[in-house]
């Protein structure tokens, strides 16, 4: 008699250790399903020189960061600093991915706030930026030599997350 | 006849952006009722089709040309879920990662329908009976009784 009063309270107890565990996931980080997979294949055209395109081909043999930003979009500004410190210590090559801007917004902005990529291409439809998965920006894909997409921080790249998730994994890639 | 020539490139003009303008309805239901399908991974509890955000409007944009370039529903949904992942379909795929999903809430209905024949087998069958009175009592409530009729 006494276990069976013990019932709601073990089922009490299971109900909120699953809310609590709900509570640290954050919902609106959708796995990537490219992880590991090739990246997806995209010619664009530079930001600073429309006239000339990247290939991802171009990045082979590369470990490489593709960084979609855009010059409206809020949480950028608070990652830009975080880009910029990150670009000065000369890792690994940053790509920008200027995705649904204006160019003479973008221009400015980096004109304005600093540039830490190595170059930026644009995506003014957001074509490449569906090919990739791309949901909110901004987003970072790290890549690697043979052009597989290894890791995807949603959100800012915050310092925490570079030191603990990114700087680890690229260290291991380019040792690879 | 200046004028007239102006009315009728004005009536022609009408008519060609008109017939650019409409869309072919077959394909518009197909879109629509495909993005249906869809969720929107921006503002999450609403379909593709529903959703005004940017990604949404690309994301139709997207499986109109696609149907246009005569791909199949399920072509386009694969196209989806390569990109997004299952989290991208309101009606995901059974597999292993998604089987508590599946066949959680039948597990929970078996469990309370087990928990209830359980009850039923093994509760109290003995018929509920009352008590029966001592004869005190009754005495006791004969008087009470009678002395209510003598109050009133």
């Amino acid at each position: 008699m006494k276990a069976k009063a013990l019932i709601p309270l073990a089922i009490f107890i299971a109900l909120v250790a699953f809310l609590g565990i709900g509570l640290t996931l954050n919902p609106r980080e959708i796995p990537s399903p490219l992880i590991d997979k090739p990246a997806p294949d995209f010619a664009l055209p530079q930001l600073a020189q429309s006239e000339q395109q990247l290939k991802l081909a171009d990045m082979q043999g590369k470990v490489w960061l593709l960084n979609v930003w855009a010059s409206w979009c809020v949480a950028c500004r608070e990652e830009h600093p975080v880009l910029l410190q990150f670009a000065r210590q000369n890792v690994l090559p940053i790509i920008g991915l200027n995705y649904k801007d204006k160019r003479p917004d973008a221009l400015a902005w980096l004109q304005e706030g600093g540039d830490p990529y190595t170059l930026s291409i644009v995506d003014a439809e957001g074509r490449v930026g569906i090919d990739y998965g791309v949901y909110g920006v901004p987003e970072s894909f790290l890549i690697d030599g043979k052009g597989r997409i290894r890791y995807k921080v949603i959100g800012p790249i915050t310092p925490e997350v570079l030191e603990k998730e990114l700087l680890p994994r690229i260290k291991v890639l380019q040792n690879a | 006849m200046a004028r007239r020539f102006i009315g009728a490139t004005f009536i022609l003009l009408f008519a060609a952006t008109a017939l650019a303008a409409t869309p072919d309805p077959v394909l518009e239901a197909r879109v629509a009722k495909l993005t249906e399908e869809l969720r929107c991974l921006v503002c999450q509890n609403q379909s593709i089709a529903e959703s005004q955000a940017d990604l949404a409007t690309d994301l139709k944009r997207q499986v109109r040309e696609m149907l246009a370039a005569g791909k199949s529903d399920q072509e386009i949904r694969d196209y989806m879920v390569e990109r997004y992942g299952d989290f991208v379909l309101y009606d995901p795929p059974m597999k292993t990662q998604t089987l508590l999903l599946w066949l959680g809430p039948l597990l929970l209905m078996l469990g309370a329908l087990g928990t209830f024949f359980w009850r039923l087998h093994h509760r109290d069958n003995r018929p509920a009976t009352a008590a029966a009175p001592d004869e005190a009592a009754l005495a006791h409530a004969r008087a009470l009784l009678a002395g209510k009729e003598e109050q009133t």
